[in-house]
């Protein structure tokens, strides 16, 4: 009967007895993704941007649809219309260049949306490899225990103390440095951290009823971990990716810029950066607008996973729902329906102060 | 009587392994001197075993076919660890399990497999036995797809009928746990130990979570269950009126050993062993002028940790009538004079009729 | 409420002075004492108090117009199921439920607790009102000893009493609920306590500020039996020893038999009976505590089915029309479905009161009762009650309702 007083709280919460009655029909079927989209739909900034990674995300794909419209594919360089008397780029907004142009002329708003297309598909691509592997090691460690999780978690532990500059040094000098090395020294540290948390919730999980019950059953340690525990471990997983595809552009980013990464003149946010020093003090669109785009993107896609942090966590559903006029102090309401019998309500140690 | 001999076990002190049944009685589940020690480990880089705690020490019972046997006792009495010994969830430390008469004790997990279609758990906090991100569906399910004894539209008829003999609405199917009120989910849990058909069911205070109200219902279902199906329980509760009503049989533990056990009638009218005595004066009766009335023995002190019990008998610390001979040596679990040969206690002074243990007790610590 | 235990005090001194050996003064002296002391010992007085949150789903009206008195001395056991409303009633006293929307008013010793500030709340909190939670595992704080958490309250509500000072008071307090060798627990942390421990402590913790009226919300839910026994001992001593009130919420009948002097049951919100203990226990008039004293194992003979309440406790958004009890109640009439009754005194004295539709004379578990029983429902059942009512068969027959 040892059940924690956050986690009974969660649980009254989220499923007092009286609210339950099945008469109650439309309660029906909701899963855990529907209540959850249902709190994000009313986080303004989650969904503000979610409508940015969006934006982002078609104006990457469309990318050669505005090549067709501007006519500057990203890798031609216009000496005469892009470059002015002295050599230097050119403004926003000469000569048909939206954004202006780079260093050798050419199309910088191309340039930009090239890069976007590198720096999502890698973060993308490289936090899906990290989460499978991260969730594989991490439910195997966690579950399995013993000795299976000394080595994996001695193993993870040293994978995150590398330092992965010295490694994308490493292998650019070894094979060259392209888009698959990139993607392996990010999806290598990655994976890393993920393990590790995941590692952390198996083990909780582990002990609960509902585990002990399946092991009865008679099924086996696989099943258990795929079928039981891991729709457990969505949730935090989640939240865990939508946060790290951010990190991963930055990686991207900071790769490519130390020329580790992608090489000129295919562009990338990191290179065009890198290229962008020399001409701050005349062009200044060369700097702002690849920074801001990288700023951007990562902005949204942190505050996004925040918005979905938050809507995970059911007792913030609460102050949604009490509404802000009634909120005198913005904290957790008591649980509405009553605890039921002895399993249930536990209030945590409140000398003076309110809180339950 | 069919007495077992009393020489399994390394670590037998005489405990005699006569189990509560009768003659000719057909037994499904028998536990002989069965064992069950947990290290304690400590040290920093190392660990080391520093201890053990003794939470099973040497418990023989049996559980005849069709029947139940109700499992009393306090916490650290062992009977939670005792229940999933048998089921085979943890590894015994020595002693056997037999069922059906074969010797499941410490099985592989592929030998224990069959075994488990027979042996199923209802456990007892409604709330985290169900995994709350499956559809009950899935849940009462998974001993078909496990087992792969039924697939797909088969499956779905099965758990449809299954919720439906529990009392549930089948076409409730696709909800999850989490919608469902805590008499409700412990439904689903007797729906999901019922799904093979078991011969056994060990049910882990399946209604000490549940309110007053529904506790009734669930007990009348698995009386029913019982009847319907012929099976059997291990009844485990800490309610000696729940343990009264459902059980035929009854053992009340203390730090992991048999104090008493017997029939219902014997144990609960005349019990004979102290801590019993004390139990069943404790038990809160909802009749105020009994309430009043009755002589409550109030026990001195906590039940000590199974790390470290006490010599010889382990309830001599707090017992009211404990002499010299009690801390010294272990009482055998036997038939007193005057009781029927089922009925066993394992005490040197066993309470006498008509004894009134409260005048013997002492006074609580000031 | 300060002028008439003044009035009764001035009565007892002029009485006094007028003529100690007189035997008419002597009678005057009694009546004012008798008067003063009943206006003195009404300690806490709840009057209609309401509850509701508003949620994402609907309003759930968790407390639905409650009354109820307790004197200092006496114990009040709330007795009710989940969904009664018994914790967030008690809550809503301290002021443990922001974000609720509460009306009604709640005198203590002259005060209305839900117009008190936070501030004020905090004083009385501790001080005067002290209140036991359930599972003291969660109660107290893992991380801080046990004596420290005693000496901080104690420092807490009284700022000139020292560290020492209220170390030694902490120890005392300890020993005085029980617990062994007091002086070296006190330095102990809360996991090195057992549950029976724990609970003793925040006993202690409880009772550190004297405070005049203790709050035990399901105190032993999480104990064994035989510590429960214990716990429930020490309350009625100490009790007696400070004179303190006490509530005790609970859903087990067996510990308000045993504690309570008052008992209220609790059902959908609102009070469904108030009587003393023995009338609850030996002439219930309700049918729900009918009920509930019904389906309990001790009452039905080992080996026969148990009769339990059919259905379950409604849902507090949604909440059937009339008597919410009407859905699970076996003498359902049509009044039942569209009145919702108000608690009518069932007795002679006043005491004993009951929300329900039966005849004040239908109360206790003898043949006559029932008989009146069953003739009010012969009377008083058109066709829209008998459905209601076979519906709730069907569903006692093993299917939950829905």
């Amino acid at each position: 009967m040892s059940i924690t007083g956050i986690e009974v709280a969660g649980q009254e919460i989220a499923a007092g007895e009286g609210a339950l009655d099945a008469s109650a029909a439309k309660i029906q079927g909701r899963s855990q993704w529907q209540l959850t989209w249902r709190r994000l739909r009313r986080d303004k900034v989650a969904m503000a941007a979610l409508v940015v990674i969006l934006i982002m995300v078609v104006l990457a794909l469309a990318a050669p649809v505005f090549v067709s419209i501007t006519h500057h594919p990203p890798n031609i360089a216009y000496p005469n219309t892009g470059e002015d008397a002295a050599g230097n780029p050119v403004g926003p907004g000469t000569a048909g260049f939206w954004l202006g142009t780079d260093g050798t002329g050419r199309d910088l708003f191309i340039r930009i949306l090239y890069g976007a297309r590198i720096s999502l598909f890698v973060g993308f691509v490289t936090t899906a490899i990290g989460v499978v592997a991260g969730v594989t090691v991490g439910l195997m460690a966690g579950y399995f225990g013993g000795f299976i999780d000394t080595v994996l978690a001695r193993f993870t532990d040293a994978v995150l103390a590398f330092p992965y500059v010295v490694l994308a040094l490493a292998l650019a000098v070894v094979l060259g440095p392209s888009l698959i090395v990139i993607i392996g020294v990010i999806a290598f540290f990655s994976w890393a951290a993920i393990a590790r948390i995941v590692r952390g919730q198996t083990l909780s999980i582990k002990e609960k009823e509902y585990i002990e019950a399946a092991r009865s059953l008679g099924a086996g340690p696989f099943r258990i971990m795929f079928l039981d525990i891991l729709p457990n471990l969505l949730a935090p997983v989640l939240v865990l990716a939508t946060l790290y595809i951010p990190t991963a552009v930055v990686f991207e980013a900071t790769l490519s810029y130390l020329g580790l990464g992608i090489q000129p003149p295919t562009a990338s946010w990191g290179n065009i950066l890198a290229d962008a020093q020399n001409f701050y003090q005349v062009a200044w669109w060369y700097v702002i607008f690849p920074a801001a785009a990288l700023l951007i993107t990562t902005l949204a896609f942190n505050l996004f996973g925040d918005g979905i942090r938050d809507a995970m966590d059911p007792r913030t559903e609460r102050a949604f729902a009490a509404g802000r006029a009634r909120r005198r102090r913005g904290k957790r309401q008591v649980l509405a329906n009553d605890s039921q019998s002895h399993l249930s309500h536990a209030a945590p140690y409140v000398p003076p102060a309110e809180g339950s | 009587m069919s007495a077992i001999p009393a020489d399994t076990g390394p670590a037998s002190t005489g405990s005699a392994s006569t189990a509560p049944e009768t003659v000719g009685e057909d037994v499904l589940v028998r536990v002989e001197n069965l064992v069950k020690y947990f290290p304690v480990r400590a040290g920093g880089l190392i660990r080391r075993t520093v201890g053990q705690v003794h939470a099973v020490d040497d418990v023989s019972l049996s559980i005849p076919r069709g029947k139940t046997l109700g499992l009393v006792g306090e916490t650290g009495s062992g009977k939670s660890t005792l229940a999933r010994c048998v089921a085979g969830l943890i590894p015994v430390s020595s002693g056997r399990v037999i069922f059906d008469g074969r010797d499941i004790t410490n099985l592989s997990r592929g030998a224990m497999r069959p075994v488990r279609r027979e042996i199923q758990m209802i456990f007892q906090d409604p709330y985290s036995s169900l995994n709350p991100r499956r559809r009950i569906g899935a849940i009462i399910g998974d001993p078909f797809a496990i087992h792969k004894t039924a697939t797909g539209a088969e499956r779905k008829r099965a758990v449809q009928e299954l919720m439906e003999r529990v009392g549930l609405n089948p076409e409730h199917y696709n909800r999850f746990p989490a919608e469902f009120s805590g008499g409700q989910r412990q439904r689903i849990g007797v729906a999901r130990a019922l799904a093979l058909k078991p011969k056994l069911i060990i049910c882990d205070e399946p209604v000490s979570a549940l309110d007053v109200s529904i506790q009734a219902q669930v007990l009348n279902l698995l009386a029913d269950l019982q009847r319907d199906y012929g099976l059997s329980y291990l009844f485990i509760a800490h309610d000696l009126e729940v343990v009264r009503h459902v059980s035929n049989s009854v053992a009340v533990m203390y730090l992991g050993r048999i104090g008493e056990s017997g029939p219902i009638q014997p144990v609960y009218g005349s019990p004979r062993h102290p801590y019993t005595v004390a139990l069943l004066s404790a038990a809160p009766a909802a009749d105020p002028d009994a309430a009043a009335a009755r002589q409550r023995i109030i026990l001195t002190g906590d039940v000590p940790s199974p790390i470290d019990p006490p010599s010889g008998c382990r309830f001599h610390p707090r017992c009211p009538k404990a002499e010299a001979v009690c801390g010294q040596q272990e009482p055998q679990l036997e038939a007193r004079a005057g009781d029927a040969a089922t009925h066993l206690t394992a005490c040197h002074f066993p309470v006498q009729a008509g004894e009134n243990l409260a005048a013997a007790g002492r006074s609580e610590p000031a | 409420m300060q002028a008439r235990p003044y009035s009764g005090r001035a009565c007892i001194a002029v009485s006094v002075m007028l003529c100690n050996a007189c035997r008419v003064s002597r009678i005057l002296h009694r009546g004012c004492w008798a008067m003063g002391r009943r206006d003195a010992l009404t300690l806490l007085e709840v009057t209609d108090l309401t509850v509701s949150f508003p949620t994402a789903d609907g309003v759930v009206r968790a407390v639905r117009g409650v009354s109820f008195g307790v004197e200092a001395g006496r114990t009040l056991g709330i007795v009710g199921e989940s969904g009664s409303g018994k914790t967030v009633l008690t809550q809503t006293l301290l002021g443990l439920t922001p974000g609720a929307d509460v009306s009604g008013r709640a005198l203590f010793d002259g005060t209305d607790l839900l117009t008190l500030t936070e501030d004020q709340l905090r004083e009385i909190r501790g001080a005067r009102i002290a209140v036991i939670f359930q599972d003291p595992l969660t109660s107290l704080h893992p991380l801080y000893k046990v004596g420290w958490q005693i000496a901080e309250m104690i420092r807490a509500h009284d700022k000139s009493v020292s560290k020492k000072q209220a170390h030694e008071r902490a120890t005392e307090l300890l020993g005085r609920v029980g617990i062994p060798r007091p002086a070296q627990r006190v330095d102990d942390y809360p996991h090195q306590f057992s549950g029976g421990m724990r609970q003793r402590a925040m006993i202690a913790m409880a009772l550190s500020l004297s405070p005049r009226m203790i709050i035990a919300d399901e105190p032993t839910t999480a104990l064994d039996a035989t510590v429960q026994a214990q716990i429930i001992d020490l309350l009625l001593r100490l009790q007696q020893e400070s004179h303190t009130a006490l509530i005790m919420i609970t859903h087990d009948l067996g510990v308000v038999a045993d504690i309570a002097d008052d008992v209220m049951v609790m059902y959908a919100g609102r009070a469904a009976e108030k009587a003393p203990k023995r009338d609850v226990f030996y002439a219930p008039h309700h049918p729900y505590t009918k009920g509930l004293l019904e389906s309990i194992p001790s009452s039905s003979a080992s080996g026969d089915r148990l009769r339990p309440i059919p259905g379950s406790p409604p849902s507090l958004i949604n909440l059937p029309s009339g008597c919410k009890f009407h859905p699970r109640c076996g003498y359902v009439l049509d009044r039942c479905l569209t009145e919702e009754p108000g608690l009518r005194p069932v007795s002679q004295g006043g005491l004993h009161s009951s929300a329900c539709w039966l005849p004040v004379q239908a109360a206790g578990l003898s043949e006559q009762a029932e008989e009146l029983r069953a003739q009010t429902v012969r009377e008083g059942r058109g066709e829209a009650a008998a459905e209601v009512f076979d519906a709730e068969i069907a569903g006692a027959e093993g299917s939950v309702a829905g």
